[in-house]
C-alpha cells in the first residue's frame, strides 16, 4: 500500500463526520413506514395495555437499554416483540407479603399478567421492573407529580435474573480456583488446569495491589477479601459483555454491597493511629485539628461511595453507549451507517474488555489502599513522605 | 440521585451480601489459602534452591582457590627443596675440593719431609764415604809419596781443594 496511514484516517474521519448528513437525508420515507406501523400497534395493543408499549424503532430501542440495565424477575434471552415471543426462563419470586409467597415469574407472563398468591393479587411495573402490589384487576395508581406508582411494595426476595447470575457466577469462580487449589497438591506445587490461567491474576493481586499498598506485615488477612472481589468484579464485567443482556456490576444495589463491605472491613480493622489520623491529626495545628476532623470522618464514607458509584457508573455507562451503539445499526438502515456503528461497537467491546479489567483492579486497589492506610502504622509515617 | 436510590433493591442487596460473604468464607477455606500456602512454599523451595546453588558455587570456588593455594604452597616447597639440593651439591663440591687440596698438601709435605731425611741421609753417607775415601787417599799418599815431599803438598792441597766443593 503506498498510501500512508494519516490520509485513510482522515477519509474515515471525513466519512464519519458526512454521516449524519446522509442519513437525516435519506430515511424520510421510512419514518413514514414506521409511523403507520406505529399507529396500527398501538391501536392493536394500546387498549389490552395500562400503559402504552413503546413501538416505534427508537423508543423501543430505549425501552430495551432501560430494561437491560435492570434487574428481571426472569431470565429473557431473546424476544420477539411483534409475535409477543420470549426465549428465556422463569425465576423463582419470594415475598414477604402477609407470610412468605413463593411462586414462579412464569405467572406473570413478562410483565402481562396479574400474579396471585395466596390471595394476593402482584403486577410488574414496566417503568421499574418492580413488582407491585394490586387488585385482581392489576390497576397500578401513578403518583401524579414524579409517575411512581403509588402500590405498596411488598418486601421482594425473588431470585431475580441478578441473583441468578451471581449464583452461576460464584459457583463458576469456586469450581475453578478450588481446582486451582487442589491441582497444587495433585502436581507438585505446579498448577494445572483452567484454573492456571488465574495464577499470574492471583500473584498480580498479592504482589501488585495487596503488598504494596498494605504492607508485608498485615496484607495477609485482607487476601481472601481482595481476591475474592477482584474475581467477582472481572467475571461478572466479563459475562456482562456477552450477548447474554446480563447486567450485575452495573446495579447499584451490587456495587453498593461490595462498597459497604470494604467500608465494613477497613473500619472494622483500622487501628489506633488511623482513628487518630481522622479525628485528631498529627502533626498540625490544634485548631487546624477541629476543622480537618469532621472533613476527615466525611472522607469515611466518601471512599466506599466512590467505589461504589465508580464501578457502576463505569459498567452502567459502559452497556447503555454500547447498546446505542449497536441501536444505530438498526436506526441507520444503510450499509454504510450500520456497517460503521458495527465497527464502533467492535472497538468499543474491546474497550469494554479493557474497562472489564480495570474497573476489576481499581476496585481492588482501592479497596487495598484504604486497609492499608486502616492498618498504617506510625514508623510507616515517614518513609511515606 | 433520586433514581439511584430507587434503582437500591433491598432484596438483590440481601442475596448478594449473603452470597458474596459465603463465596468469601467458602474461597478462603477451599481455595484461597491453599493456593497462597501452595505458592508460598513453592516460592520458598526456588529461594532456597537459589540459595543452596550460590552456597555451592561459592564452596566450589573456595575449593579450587584451596587447590591452587596447595599448588602453589607445593611449588614453592620444591623450589626450596631444589635449591637446598643445589647448595648441599655446591658445599659438598668445595668441600671436597678442600680436602683434597689439603691432602694434596699433606702428601706434598710428606715426599718433602721425606725427600729431606733421603738427603740428609745420602749427605751423612756421603761424608762418611767422602771421609774414608779421603782416608784411603792419605794413605795412599803417604805410601807413595812422601819421598816427594813438594809434589806431595801439592797434591794434598789440590785435593782438599777439590773436597771442599762439595
Amino acid at each position: 500500500m503506498v498510501i500512508s496511514n494519516k490520509p485513510l484516517r482522515f477519509i474515515l474521519a471525513a466519512f464519519v463526520m458526512c454521516l449524519p448528513l446522509l442519513n437525516f437525508a435519506n430515511p424520510t420515507a421510512d419514518s413514514t413506514v414506521v409511523a403507520t406501523e406505529t399507529a396500527q400497534h398501538e391501536a392493536a395493543a394500546g387498549h389490552k395495555e395500562g400503559h402504552a408499549e413503546p413501538t416505534d424503532l427508537k423508543s423501543q430501542i430505549n425501552a430495551f437499554k432501560k430494561h437491560h440495565v435492570l434487574d428481571a424477575h426472569d431470565f429473557t434471552l431473546f424476544s420477539d416483540n411483534s409475535t409477543g415471543y420470549h426465549f428465556g426462563f422463569p425465576l423463582p419470586v419470594i415475598l414477604l407479603d402477609n407470610g412468605l409467597q413463593v411462586f414462579s415469574s412464569s405467572k406473570f407472563n413478562h410483565g402481562e399478567s396479574v400474579a396471585e398468591s395466596n390471595g394476593n393479587y402482584y403486577k410488574i411495573n414496566h417503568h421499574d421492573g418492580k413488582i407491585y402490589k394490586t387488585d385482581a384487576a392489576g390497576t397500578i395508581t401513578e403518583d401524579e407529580k414524579t409517575g411512581h406508582p403509588t402500590n405498596v411494595r411488598p418486601i421482594d426476595f425473588s431470585i431475580t435474573k441478578n441473583v441468578f447470575v451471581i449464583l452461576i457466577v460464584a459457583f463458576l469462580i469456586f469450581l475453578l480456583f478450588k481446582g486451582l487449589a487442589s491441582s497444587y497438591q495433585k502436581n507438585g506445587s505446579i498448577a494445572k488446569g483452567p484454573g492456571r490461567i488465574f495464577e499470574p491474576l492471583v500473584l498480580y493481586v498479592r504482589d501488585e495491589i495487596a503488598i504494596p499498598n498494605i504492607g508485608e506485615k498485615h496484607y495477609k488477612k485482607y487476601m481472601s477479601y481482595l481476591l475474592t472481589i477482584f474475581f467477582f468484579v472481572l467475571f461478572l464485567n466479563i459475562v456482562g459483555l456477552t450477548p447474554l443482556g446480563i447486567n450485575v456490576t452495573g446495579n447499584i444495589t451490587i456495587t453498593a454491597a461490595l462498597a459497604m463491605l470494604t467500608f465494613l472491613i477497613t473500619n472494622l480493622s483500622a487501628n489506633k493511629n488511623y482513628w487518630g489520623h481522622i479525628f485528631w491529626m498529627p502533626g498540625v495545628p490544634k485548631p487546624m485539628r477541629v476543622i480537618l476532623a469532621p472533613i476527615e470522618l466525611l472522607g469515611v464514607f466518601i471512599k466506599p461511595f466512590s467505589l461504589m458509584i465508580r464501578l457502576f457508573a463505569n459498567i452502567f455507562a459502559g452497556h447503555i453507549v454500547l447498546m446505542s451503539i449497536i441501536g444505530l445499526m438498526f436506526i441507520f438502515k444503510s450499509w454504510i451507517g450500520s456497517s460503521l456503528s458495527f465497527g464502533l461497537a467492535f472497538v468499543l467491546s474491546l474497550l469494554e474488555i479493557l474497562v472489564a479489567f480495570l474497573q476489576a483492579y481499581i476496585f481492588t486497589m482501592l479497596s487495598a489502599l484504604y486497609f492499608g492506610a486502616a492498618n498504617e502504622e506510625h514508623h510507616h509515617e515517614e518513609a511515606h513522605h | 440521585m433520586e433514581k439511584l436510590i430507587n434503582q437500591f433493591e433491598l432484596g438483590l442487596f440481601f442475596w448478594q451480601m449473603l452470597i458474596f460473604v459465603g463465596l468469601i468464607l467458602l474461597l478462603k477455606k477451599f481455595a484461597w489459602k491453599p493456593i497462597l500456602d501452595a505458592v508460598n512454599t513453592r516460592e520458598e523451595g526456588i529461594r532456597s534452591a537459589l540459595l543452596s546453588a550460590e552456597n555451592a558455587r561459592n564452596e566450589m570456588q573456595n575449593l579450587k582457590s584451596d587447590n591452587e593455594k596447595l599448588l602453589a604452597e607445593a611449588r614453592a616447597e620444591r623450589d626450596l627443596m631444589l635449591k637446598e639440593a643445589r647448595e648441599m651439591k655446591e658445599k659438598m663440591v668445595a668441600d671436597s675440593k678442600a680436602e683434597a687440596q689439603a691432602e694434596g698438601a699433606r702428601m706434598i709435605e710428606q715426599a718433602k719431609t721425606a725427600i729431606q731425611s733421603e738427603k740428609n741421609a745420602a749427605m751423612a753417607e756421603l761424608k762418611s764415604q767422602v771421609s774414608s775415601l779421603s782416608l784411603e787417599i792419605a794413605e795412599k799418599l803417604l805410601k807413595d809419596e812422601l819421598s816427594n815431599k813438594d809434589s806431595q803438598m801439592k797434591l794434598v792441597e789440590k785435593m782438599l781443594g777439590d773436597a771442599k766443593l762439595n
